[in-house]
């Protein structure tokens, strides 16, 4: 019964899949990529890595989706451009050629991987008391490999500085993305009053339970994101312009929290990014609330684009 | 290996500049730019630290952050490579830091720019994410690594907004988002296979199966896309040549080493020889073919940006002939290689950047780079066609340089272990070289026609910085051999 299940839903990956590659228009080619996403997020269920799987729904279908529907709404209009960047024929048989080996040669190379898989699962495990933190998917991003997670972070401050550097320079200093009207009754008016009360104790909540279950910081900003999204898209709130030193420090507050905390380690602990084992989990926690902040901040700058100061 | 003192070094050599950068962010106005200055020395004067610690200890200095060692956590390591990487990174960063003063310095009182604001975020951008692939020493981290490199150089490449320029980018994002997409499938898969990603405990446990044999492939030719190696190397002159000057000079003298220390770490770390005995020809062979096509490809260029660019393109090359020699070869033959490879690609970094940041003098002092039309560009810019001039010897190889001193190494390692035909190639290509450098430097110093006017005024700082680079890159070449032991530290 649960092979044929993973049958169906291995198969409507793949579908999917195939489905957002051949459709001609941008829009469904878009629905497509959330759906896929959406299914994705299934398959990790199912291979019991929740974690994943919530990073895949929120991030990869989620906020991608978003931004991704942006960008087809902008593209409006440039038609000769696009049909001038669009491959032709022979290059997509050599994408799909070049696809199709690389997808034969891992498939060979998964089959023929140790079983059972190398791990380092009990070591995570063994050591997880001393962070006080019940998650090992915690213990992994903010601890052992902590510096991978602080890098990354970095890098969302450098998507939302490159995004905005995209902009002319007499639009700098202006509101990030489209000004939209406000909307006052319809759909999209209940939706975005309703929602983000609950939404944002969601995301909290997902933020402060990524501890000891799955959810955290990314998951958590992601959902905070999605409402600040819904109510910036329906008039209700405005985004401060680009020069708020406010929206800067917001952006910036979860790796600077990750490095002050990390550089405290060289004082009362084992050094940089080691926490001391009494006071661990607060520390993980100051960390992980202040990385919220800078990702829900962070995705909304992404999804609303360079400075632009106009009305939608 | 465990843990070394000193490792608190490593650390702060990667975490200043993404300090600076966040709060010169978050400050904005003059923040950046400030913090850029004062970190300049800071990180120059860090990376000699670094460099007199892996000396005095004759070994790798080894950070395990957090302290959690592989294969649980994660280890920093600076061996002999990194140290001279890191302290190449740190004085052309430095150089850059002056030379970008005279375009995109912001005066007191002055409201905030976008050019200015973005520039000095993303030079302490590149900065740390360099440090951060010099220095990591687990294959995931160095994919963060790259990440964090990619979006910083194409941000920095984008910076005047032209839309020719974007178009060029988006290829060069293109190249590199699939590279990286290549090198995460076969970090995936070492990982499935062998349970860690430290490079050294890869090294003792690598077998030579269909999952290793795969991901080293798709890792390899993810990193020769990121370095432009031919025929990967389509994106590379429009990206290269079309940026900023300053943007241009970090772009290939050093963004581009970047990987190319990666795929150093993979193939003599991580993959075991009998492997890399059968891959080696094969990337020397790509590497030969750059030489003599990037070359010949510089030769016919019509405007200057495009014929450096190129020029890039040809020297990448010359970092690939060292695979055949170090791998299978006797100890000292090998050692000569190794060493010859590694101030390959210092002393183009250097030479490189005082190309590109010459070249965008004169381009500015002409009010255009076209090559046939440079005459007089020896009076408007005397000492910019100067630093062209001696960053082109180190490029052909003419001694004494660094170039010469890289080249004649790989030589003689070529001879030693009986493949004289790589010889041959660098003998060709220092040919061609000299014939590129020469086609400009002999239209520079054409007199000019009577009515001739300088477009714009050459701001004397800009020049010397030029200058002072292409110095570097010759004066490598008078140290003494025994200097460049330092790069066989903890091969």
């Amino acid at each position: 019964m649960t092979l044929l299940l993973d049958l169906i839903l291995g198969l409507a990956v793949v579908g999917v899949a195939v489905w957002t590659l051949a459709v001609r228009e941008n829009f469904p080619a878009v629905i497509g990529f959330v759906a896929y996403g959406l299914l994705l997020a299934l398959v990790w269920v199912r291979l019991g890595a929740v974690d994943v799987a919530l990073t895949e729904a929120a991030l990869g279908a989620g906020a991608t989706g978003v931004i991704l529907l942006f960008a087809v709404v902008r593209l409006r209009g440039g038609r000769a451009e696009i049909d001038a960047a669009t491959p032709g024929p022979r290059q997509r048989l050599a994408a799909g050629i070049l696809c199709g080996v690389v997808g034969l040669a891992l498939a060979v190379a998964v089959l023929s991987l140790p079983d059972p898989a190398p791990s380092q699962a009990a070591a995570v495990a063994r050591h997880l008391p001393e962070l006080g933190v019940a998650n090992p998917i915690t213990g992994v991003l903010m601890a052992y490999r902590g510096l991978d997670t602080l890098l990354e972070a970095v890098v969302l401050v450098f998507a939302v500085l490159a995004i905005w550097s995209m902009a002319p320079d007499r639009r700098w200093g202006a509101v990030p993305g489209p000004v939209f009207p406000v909307q006052s009754n319809g759909p999209l008016s209940l939706l975005a009053r309703l929602l983000p009360p609950i939404g944002i104790v969601v995301g909290i909540y997902i933020a402060w339970v990524g501890a000891d279950a799955p959810g955290g910081k990314f998951q958590g900003g992601t959902i905070l994101a999605a409402m600040g999204i819904l109510a910036w898209v329906a008039g209700l709130w405005r985004l401060p312009p680009v020069a708020s030193r406010g929206l800067r420090w917001a952006v910036v507050a979860g790796p600077l929290a990750f490095i002050g905390v990390g550089l405290l380690g060289f004082v009362f602990a084992d050094g940089f990014l080691s926490y001391p084992p009494a006071i661990a989990k607060p520390l993980i926690l100051l960390i992980e609330a202040a990385m919220t902040l800078s990702v829900a901040a962070a995705l909304v700058l992404m999804v609303a684009g360079p400075p632009e100061g106009r009305r939608a | 290996m465990e843990a070394t003192p000193g490792g608190f070094l490593l650390v702060l050599i990667l975490v200043a500049p993404v300090t600076g950068l966040l709060i010169g962010f978050a400050q904005g106005g003059r923040a950046a730019e400030r913090i850029a200055l004062w970190a300049a020395p800071l990180g120059v004067t860090m990376a000699m630290v670094l460099l007199a610690g892996v000396l005095h200890a004759q070994a790798p200095i080894v950070a395990f952050v957090g302290g959690w060692a592989p294969p649980l956590g994660l280890a920093l390591r600076a061996d002999g490579l990194a140290a001279a990487m890191l302290m190449t990174t740190a004085v052309i960063i430095a150089a850059i830091t002056l030379f970008a003063r005279a375009d995109y310095t912001t005066l007191p009182g002055a409201p905030e720019a976008r050019a200015p604001l973005a520039f000095w975020c993303f030079l302490l951008a590149l900065w740390a994410a360099l440090n951060a692939a010099f220095l990591g020493g687990d294959l995931f981290n160095l994919f963060v690594a790259l990440e964090m490199l990619t979006f910083g150089a194409l941000a920095l490449a984008c910076l005047d907004g032209r839309a020719t320029q974007f178009k060029a980018e988006l290829r060069y994002l293109l190249f590199a988002l699939i590279g990286s997409v290549f090198y995460l499938l076969g970090t995936a898969l070492l990982y499935g296979a062998y349970g860690t990603l430290d490079i050294l405990l890869l090294s003792r446990t690598a077998r030579s199966d269909a999952p290793t044999i795969v991901a080293a492939s798709l890792m390899t030719v993810g990193l020769l896309g990121k370095m432009a190696l031919f025929p990967l190397h389509l994106w590379l002159p429009a990206a290269h040549a079309g940026a900023p000057p300053a943007a241009s000079a970090l772009l290939s003298g050093l963004v581009v080493k970047a990987s190319y220390v990666l795929l150093l770490r993979l193939w003599f770390w991580v993959m075991p020889a009998a492997l890399l005995l059968a891959v080696a020809p094969i990337l020397a062979l790509l590497g030969a073919a750059a030489i003599l096509f990037g070359s010949l490809v510089a030769l016919r260029q019509a405007r200057l940006k495009l014929l450096v660019a190129y020029s890039t393109v040809a020297q990448i090359g010359y970092l690939f002939l060292m695979f055949p020699l170090v791998a299978g070869s006797a100890a000292e033959v090998a050692e000569r290689a190794w060493t010859g490879g590694a101030l390959q690609a210092i002393s183009h970094a250097f030479a490189k950047a005082a190309m590109f940041l010459a070249a965008g003098v004169i381009a500015r002092g002409m009010g255009h780079d076209r090559i046939a039309g440079l005459h007089g560009a020896a009076r408007v810019a005397p000492l910019s066609v100067l630093a062209f001039g001696l960053a082109g010897l180190s490029l052909m190889g003419i001694p004494p340089s660094g170039g010469f001193t890289a080249k004649w190494l790989l030589l003689q390692s070529a001879l030693y272990a009986g493949q004289w035909w790589w010889a041959l190639v660098i003998v060709a290509g220092g040919l061609l070289t000299g014939g590129y450098v020469f086609r400009v430097l002999s239209a520079a110093m054409r007199a000019p026609s009577p009515d001739f006017m300088p477009a714009a005024p050459v701001d004397a700082r800009q020049e010397r910085v030029a200058l002072g680079l292409a110095i570097i890159s010759v004066v490598l070449g008078l140290l003494p051999l025994a200097a460049f032991g330092l790069v066989l530290i903890g091969r």
